[in-house]
């Protein structure tokens, strides 16, 4: 097995407060692997941990292979680790086009271009067209980001992500506040991520972790509870206990 | 319309030449050509209008304010005044690229302590560099010719070609060319990627560094070409002027600057250039009205200004244009706005 991403020994405190305790998590590569926890676990944590946002205390990260723990968060996703976030994090006065467009000539190494104006690389426009064709934002690619409905932004947080062509793609509660009807876009979205791209996906919302999830880890106050298959985390005693409770899916 | 040729037009769409743009430009030229006696107040605005450019810049596209902007506005018309007076380059193009050129190196020096913190931070740091080169150009008055200023400079012919003359109508000229060139240059920046990729730090930089783009890079980039620009407007300010003194660096020329972007308007690169010509009219009338007071005044409208809303103020001000043109052409109104603006 290919481990695509892995943390060793991860430490991180807040003052007195450990967030993180001694995790050691491996996601294989190509894996739909599951982060879960209840709330305050320190999924999020974790994940600002693996994108650089937050510096560990102690403990490594790899990425397929290469510790990754001192790189700036550019060269991470640069080196193909991409992230979406819990609260969108968007440009509020760019457009949906821009924002593809900047993601897609970032990675292509265009993003600092300053002679060049937008849209006048072929290559660049097709690859915009087609991930704004993907996510359905190709009627809204000229509106402001801020004043697209929730759904929309929620697609676009996703695809913007996708647009850094990652190897490895953290999915931070991808369809959190999303109303019922947008749903389907956003669960459609997740599931059609091509197979080779490894995610490893936190989620509350325990059907889509397993209808979406080959694997799951358990997280409990920062620390690694459990991890197996999801019929065994299902059938586990300890994670009814501590997380799933009477809304156990087995 | 498939679309791909769709994302093509519209990402192309930003950097097109409006009518409201060309028009600008012509009514400048023409305003040039129209009142021979004002060269003097014109070069002023027109040298004003380039500092706030500058500003505009790091301000209106990455976010990055600054109190201590006359830092590299003083350094260059301190550049130009030397190379001049001690005759190291006559010409004054070279003199003026080479004195921007100065003023850039010390942007990029300083922008690794500007680009740490947020805004309050950079205001205090921005602001300590102008006073700190304010304090070393009076320490070293052998020199700066520290109080006094450079005595004693005398401009060379543009390009061995066009004499400085005692109206203005040389600076003039080459103060708008200048402008024209940089305003260009400037253009172009701001619609390429590196340019959407400074609006993008300036929405959310957080977002910005998580689709792989290197921040700190980009803002060291662009105060460094700010820098330029402000140096260029201070070489300006001493060749048209033949003087260059101590209050090239004063906090009043920085905090000036703000004003005029606050009438003007950030992020689309008129801002500076509408607020300039504004600010010097105001102050010109408000002098003339009440010589002594006339600071109150600009305080006044800069109060009604931020209680109104500008944007409110330019739907005022653009409503019968609007309306007439749309009536005849069917387009919108021939006055630059910013694009949020726009209609």
């Amino acid at each position: 097995m290919t481990i695509a991403l892995e943390t060793r020994n991860l430490e991180k405190s807040f003052g007195g407060l450990r967030v993180t305790r001694d995790l050691s998590l491996r996601v294989a590569r190509g894996a739909r692997h599951a982060l879960i926890g209840p709330n305050g676990a320190g999924k999020t944590t974790v994940i600002n941990q693996l994108t650089g946002v937050l510096k560990p205390n102690s403990g490594r990260i790899l990425l397929e292979g290469s510790d990754i723990t001192d790189l700036a968060v550019h060269r991470r996703v640069l080196r193909g680790l991409s992230r979406t976030f819990q609260i969108n994090q968007l440009y509020p006065e760019l457009t949906p086009l821009e924002t593809i467009g900047l993601a897609v000539s970032e990675r292509m190494g265009h993003g600092g271009d300053w002679w060049r104006r937008m849209g006048t690389r072929d290559d660049v426009n097709a690859e915009v067209a087609g991930i704004l064709s993907r996510f359905h934002l190709l009627d809204v690619m000229t509106e402001l980001t801020s004043t697209l409905p929730y759904g929309k932004q929620r697609l676009l947080e996703i695809a913007v992500a996708i647009a850094a062509r990652p190897r490895v793609l953290l999915l931070d509660e991808p369809a959190a506040g999303v109303p019922e009807s947008e749903r389907h876009d956003i669960l459609a979205a997740v599931a059609a991520l091509p197979r080779d791209v490894t995610v490893l996906l936190i989620e509350h919302d325990m059907d889509l972790v397993f209808s979406f999830a080959d694997r799951i880890s358990v997280l409990v106050n920062g620390g690694l509870l459990t991890e197996g298959a999801p019929d065994e985390v299902a059938r586990d005693p300890q994670v009814k206990a501590v997380y799933l409770g009477e809304a156990a899916h087995a | 319309m498939t679309a791909l040729s769709d994302v093509s037009t519209h990402a192309k769409a930003g950097a097109r030449w409006r009518v409201s743009e060309v028009a600008f430009w012509v009514l400048t030229l023409a305003c040039a050509f129209l009142f021979p006696s004002r060269y003097l107040i014109m070069t002023d605005i027109v040298r004003l209008a380039l500092f706030a450019l500058s500003l505009d810049l790091i301000l209106g596209y990455a976010g990055v304010v600054s109190l201590g902007h006359a830092a590299f506005f003083g350094v260059g018309a301190y550049s130009a005044g030397l190379l001049a007076l001690h005759g190291i380059i006559n010409e004054p193009v070279i003199a003026l690229v080479v004195a921007g050129l100065v003023a850039a190196v010390l942007g990029f020096l300083t922008s690794f302590l500007v680009i740490r913190g947020v805004d309050l931070t950079r205001l205090m740091v921005t602001l300590g560099i102008a006073l700190l080169l304010e304090a070393l150009a009076e320490r070293f008055s052998n020199i700066t010719g520290g109080t006094d200023g450079l005595q004693g400079i005398e401009m060379q012919p543009i390009l061995g070609l066009f004499a400085f003359d005692m109206f203005g109508k040389t600076g003039l000229f080459y103060s708008l060319i200048v402008l024209f060139i940089l305003f260009l240059l400037a253009r172009r920046v701001v619609h390429s990627p590196f340019g959407l990729s400074l609006r993008a730090i300036r929405n959310n930089p957080l977002r910005a560094a998580a689709i792989g783009m290197p921040v700190n890079r980009r803002l060291i980039a662009i105060y460094t070409l700010a820098a330029f620009y402000a140096g260029i407007a201070g070489a300006l300010f001493t060749q048209t002027t033949a003087l260059a003194s101590l209050d090239v660096f004063a906090f009043e020329r920085s905090a000036d600057l703000m004003l005029v972007l606050v009438i003007g308007g950030t992020g689309y690169l008129y801002g500076g250039l509408i607020g300039a010509v504004v600010f010097k009219m105001l102050q010109e009338l408000f002098q003339s009205i009440t010589p002594q007071y006339w600071l109150f005044w600009i305080g006044l409208v800069l109060v009604v200004i931020v209680l109104v809303g500008r944007e409110r103020i330019h739907r005022w001000v653009l409503f019968v244009p609007n309306l007439v043109i749309r009536q005849f052409a069917g387009r919108k109104a021939v006055v630059a706005v910013p694009e949020r603006d726009a209609p």
